[in-house]
């Protein structure tokens, strides 16, 4: 048992899917060239004034809804006030005293499968900024500014997670619900998607926070992990030694693995908050919100709950499967096609499909195998027309060829043989052919059991049907 | 109240302006006539008193239908920047 | 003589061909170019597209077709942007900056056939009481050029003073309209807050900051406003509802209206010359059968320091957008990212925007934003709840514009504070978000006196109403100072 108890609240940022920005007409896709995507609103030109968007509203609001939260009846838009090359106005438009959403909760998981409520303190509305670049400009940074503009809410957790892996728990669990809710890509690499982490040590058992540090903008799981380990073990060192936490902004290298303080951002920052005298307080009436959370999909722990019930799952497949929207509804649509073998379409959505999604780097949403396509292989091993093993070999087949399983079956004469009187020939002929084992075997060698099993399935090219096989096997063999 | 020298250099610094040496007394005096005259505020009895930040009463915030209704301009837009290159603004190097 | 006529003639003259818009650019242009030495009133003069825009309207006219001012000439305050003409909102920050696009209330304008000549000096962003913060020079009164013709729409005030535009477009953010109005002897009209789109002027302070005209009368007043005001969904701040005819019953008698004089702006900074005309001129309303009343504000006081909290602490985010990047001045050769901000920011600005820059800094920053900041809004809510009781016992109050006519250059310059209390008596219906007016009611030792009319949210026919019936009753508008007549 360690002596330091680690204190970790997450500040997630996730763009919201609208199609225009937060306060401006401007298209939000990504990747577009510099600047061709920042409007005059966006570059915060002279004169130029915000209006808002009302998907973004509708998106926070599902949000709130999702987690439990209070929505806010009347919530304001403030100025936060510092100057960066990425932030066109000097200000970024958020929102300070009173947001849109506060209070709610999200469940995790923990690895011995405890489940862990962790507190939501708010999420609000905020523009995000441009981007820096500084690839071969040499002495230059270059400002693209598509970005700016782009509605972000931004969830901030208490300081309620205990450990790395809480951490990364509880940024899945925002991760798995922004993108029920369509709301968010999710998109991580492109940036849709990423956390500040505030980082604390203190002695275990102690009341008071020690010192935090703010690692800023981790865009994977992973470095989420890795970043706030090293940050931990970082800060027990310094304690340990003699030194003091400074309470700082910090970046993580993924290259060196470490995070370091961000020189940028050092000094204390003094934002000057006020109300955007621009925009007038945002009211949300009853009726509004009622209209919203009356849209609300099923959510994961809903749908969890629901396909434990359904379809006899274990509370892990069920967390699996539901981990995303597109997933569990795949797996929804195999196992409405194939309604006597729930646990079958669990076990291969979960395992072949999974693994070979993986392998080709595919989405499930990407349309390689429609769900259609898997009933019908699960179909056939559900009528015994071929043995589990086989379908696996037409699996690959359909993966790799598009077509359907009855018709790589067929021509691939892949049909199990289920006629007792071909696999007793076939089990007479291995008899014959290998009279050594099988005086073994009946001198007592059981474990020769599996070999005759083996030479069978090899002279039937693997099609007959393993249950009669056994049988007629047991009561050949003895003699 | 005056302010000092140091409260006005570093308000100068928040605000990216960089005074000269000699104008500082100048704006140290200017801004400490300035707050002695906004002190007067002090006398006005506001308990129970909700602060105004908009002149008009019960405005909402209008909301705007999520459409792109703009288009790529940014050849002009940029015609009045100091300097571009590739589509890009740029800035002395920005250390993180 | 042509530059004598009101814009309203004018228009009625153009409708009917008596005069054509080309024959009005130019003469209007000569004497434009004219006054320039003296007055420097306009930063810009767009003599090439006024003449093409004078031609486009006498083909529409001559079709019969055209807008409510087709033809009709008239300058806009250099904070509002036009597209490919330079905006320089008096300001070295901004001396080449081309807007790419029209603010709301210059495309409203050119919409209704309104030809710009030019764009008009005004005080660096709006800030300032004299127009001698101008980083083009200081515009000087044409009643006597050794004075200044007030601020920040100076320029605006003094070039229909001169007649060298019918009708101009300004800015009131603390009296930035009704104050040169006063001072240069026009007309001057500042709608209540959100009814004139904001989008396209440049910002000074967001929720202070109005457009209006300066005109000759009230009638031109209107004329102008009805074509400006109105709801655009680009502007959040601005009015959905629909913009009357502000013409229309003009003429109707003021019998039974009831006028609240503010007592609090008869105070004893009040020039005795100046409360006489403005005394006499009260009686003018009572012998057009308005009753007079005084009337109480007792915050109203407080109006001056509250606006000098809101507004800097406005300005000084507004202004964090002109960082040397994507428009405006950079300095030559930044040392790196902090040194390109400062010196570009220390460069483009002047000394008053950077005093209101680094007030509004401190009002915000941690540990004064409550004493200052938050104080400054209750007490502002404090003075619209004056104003609210007020109209529930009159339909209008009146008062002076400006403590005294106008004041030498330089007589201010020295202390900001002298400077900011000329703006006693206009500051505290920007706070409120009112509709208010100057009118010219007489001179006080030679020099231009405002009436200032003040009505509730919304009320500005009645104000025009009030402002018309007077006019037709006095001449003191039709005054041109004598090298300009």
């Amino acid at each position: 048992m360690s002596a330091w108890e680690t204190v970790i609240g997450l500040e997630i940022h996730a763009q919201l899917a609208t199609r225009s920005k937060i306060f401006s007409g401007a298209a939000t896709a990504y990747g577009a060239a510099p600047n061709t995507q920042a409007c005059l609103v966006d570059l915060g030109y002279p004169g130029v004034l915000p209006v808002l968007n009302a998907e973004a509203v509708r998106m926070a609001v599902r949000f709130g809804l999702a987690i439990g939260a209070r929505i806010a009846r009347h919530s304001v838009f403030a100025r936060k006030n510092y100057f960066y090359p990425d932030l066109p106005k000097g200000y970024q438009i958020s929102q300070y005293e009173l947001p849109i959403v506060a209070g709610g909760a999200i469940d995790i998981v923990l690895e011995d499968g405890s489940a862990k409520r962790i507190g939501v303190t708010r999420a609000h509305l905020e523009e995000d900024a441009g981007k820096s670049l500084h690839e071969g400009l040499g002495s230059l940074t270059g400002i693209d500014l598509n970005r700016a503009g782009t509605p972000l809410i931004e969830i901030v957790s208490e300081p309620e997670m205990r450990s790395a892996k809480e951490a990364v728990a509880y940024m899945k669990k925002v991760h798995t619900l922004v993108r029920y809710l369509e709301i968010c890509d999710g998109n991580m690499q492109e940036g849709s998607f990423r956390c500040d982490a505030n980082v604390s040590v203190r002695p275990a058992g102690a009341e008071k926070f020690g010192t935090r540090a703010e690692i800023k903008n981790i865009n994977s799981f992973r470095y989420v992990e890795k970043a706030i380990q090293y940050e931990v073990a970082r800060q027990i060192e310094l304690i340990e030694s003699g030194g003091k936490v400074v309470q700082e902004t910090r970046l993580y290298d993924p290259d060196k693995g470490e995070t370091r303080s961000m020189r940028s951002k050092e000094e204390a920052n003094d934002y000057r908050y006020f109300p955007d005298p621009d925009l007038l307080p945002l009211e949300l009436d009853e009726a509004y919100i009622e209209s919203v959370r009356a849209a609300l999909p099923e959510l994961p722990d809903a749908k969890a709950e629901r396909f434990v019930a359904q379809y006899g799952l274990s509370a892990y497949d069920a967390g699996v499967l539901t981990a995303s929207r597109d997933l569990a509804d795949y797996y929804e649509a195999v196992a409405r096609a194939v309604p006597e073998q729930p646990k079958l379409a669990a076990n291969w959505v979960m395992g072949e499909l999974a693994a070979a999604l993986n392998k080709d780097g595919l989405e499930i949403g990407s349309g390689k195998l429609p769900a259609e396509r898997l009933a019908g292989l699960l179909a056939r091993i559900a009528d015994q027309t071929i043995s589990g093993k086989i379908a696996k070999e037409v699996f690959e087949a359909m993966w790799a060829s598009g077509q359907s399983a009855d018709a790589i079956i067929e021509a691939k004469g892949l049909k199990q043989i289920t006629d007792t009187g071909a696999i007793e020939r076939a089990i007479e002929e291995v008899m014959a052919k290998n009279p050594a084992q099988l005086s073994d075997y009946r001198a007592g060698k059981d474990k020769l059991f599996g070999f005759f099993v083996g030479q069978v399935m090899k002279a039937t090219q693997g099609k007959a049907n393993p249950a009669q096989l056994n049988e007629l096997l047991k009561k050949k063999l003895p003699g | 109240m005056a302010l000092t020298r140091a409260q006005v250099e570093n308000i100068a610094h928040l605000a990216r302006l960089e005074l000269e040496a000699a104008e500082i007394p100048q704006f140290q005096q200017n801004l400490s006539r300035i707050v002695d005259f906004i002190g007067e505020l002090e006398r006005a009895d506001t308990a129970g008193v909700a602060p105004m930040a908009h002149p008009l009463p019960g405005l909402a915030q209008r909301l705007r239908p999520d459409e792109v209704t703009e288009r790529d301009e940014h050849e002009l837009y940029q015609r009045n920047a100091p300097q571009v290159a590739s589509g890009l603004y740029l800035v002395p190097k920005v250390i993180e | 003589m042509i530059h004598r006529q009101t814009l309203t003639q004018l228009a009625a003259d153009l409708r009917t061909r008596k005069v054509g818009s080309v024959e009005l650019v130019r003469a209007f242009l000569a004497r434009i170019e004219a006054s320039q030495p003296a007055l420097n009133a306009f930063v810009s003069i767009t003599a090439e597209q006024a003449l093409a825009a004078a031609e486009a309207a006498d083909r529409a006219l001559a079709a019969g077709r055209g807008g409510a001012l087709e033809g009709v000439p008239i300058g806009h305050k250099d904070l509002f942007c036009t597209a490919g003409v330079r905006t320089t909102c008096g300001s070295r920050m901004l001396e080449n900056f081309i807007s790419p696009y029209d603010a709301t209330v210059v495309a409203r304008l050119k919409a209704a056939g309104a030809v710009m000549l030019g764009k008009l000096n005004m005080d660096e962003f709006a800030m300032g009481s004299s127009n001698e913060t101008s980083h083009f020079g200081p515009v000087r009164n044409p009643w006597n050029t050794a004075l200044v013709p007030g601020g920040s729409s100076g320029g605006s005030a003094a070039a229909v003073a001169a007649r060298l535009v019918p009708a101009a477009t300004a800015t009131d953010t603390g009296g930035s309209i009704r104050q040169p109005a006063a001072f240069c002897g026009v007309t001057g009209i500042k709608p209540t807050y959100g009814r004139v789109s904001r989008y396209g002027m440049i910002a000074f302070a967001s929720s202070l900051d109005q457009g209006g005209v300066i005109a000759a009368s009230a009638e031109d007043a209107a004329r102008v406003l009805r074509e400006m005001a109105g709801f655009d969904p680009r502007d959040s701040t601005s009015v959905d509802a629909p913009v009357p005819d502000y013409l229309a019953g003009l003429d109707a008698p003021l019998a039974g209206v009831r006028i609240g004089l503010l007592k609090e702006f008869f105070d004893k900074g009040l020039d005795p010359h100046y409360e006489r005309c403005v005394r006499e001129a009260l009686a003018v309303f009572e012998r057009l059968g308005a009753s007079l009343r005084e009337v109480s504000l007792p915050n109203i006081p407080l109006s001056v320091p509250v606006y000098y909290v809101v507004a800097p602490a406005e300005c000084s985010s507004n202004l964090a957008r002109y960082d040397g990047v994507r428009f405006g001045h950079r300095c030559a050769e930044a040392r790196d990212l902090e040194d390109l901000y400062k010196r570009s920011r220390s460069e483009g600005f002047g000394a008053e925007v950077k005093r209101r820059i680094m007030t509004g800094t401190y009002v915000l920053s941690a540990g004064y934003y409550d004493a200052y900041y938050l104080k400054a809004q209750r007490v502002r809510r404090l003075i619209a709840g004056d104003f609210e009781r007020a109209f529930g016992e009159v339909d209008l109050l009146m008062g002076p514009t400006t403590p005294t006519a106008a004041f030498a250059l330089g007589a201010k310059t020295a202390d900001p504070i002298t400077m900011y209390l000329n703006d006693i008596y206009t500051i505290s219906a920007n706070l409120a978000g009112l509709p208010a007016m100057s009118v010219p009611c007489g001179f006080a030792a030679g020099l231009p006196v405002g009436l200032q009319i003040i009505g509730p949210h919304f009320a500005e026919q009645r104000l025009l109403h009030a402002a018309h019936r007077f006019q037709l009753e006095t001449d003191w508008h039709l005054r041109i100072p004598g090298e300009y007549a």
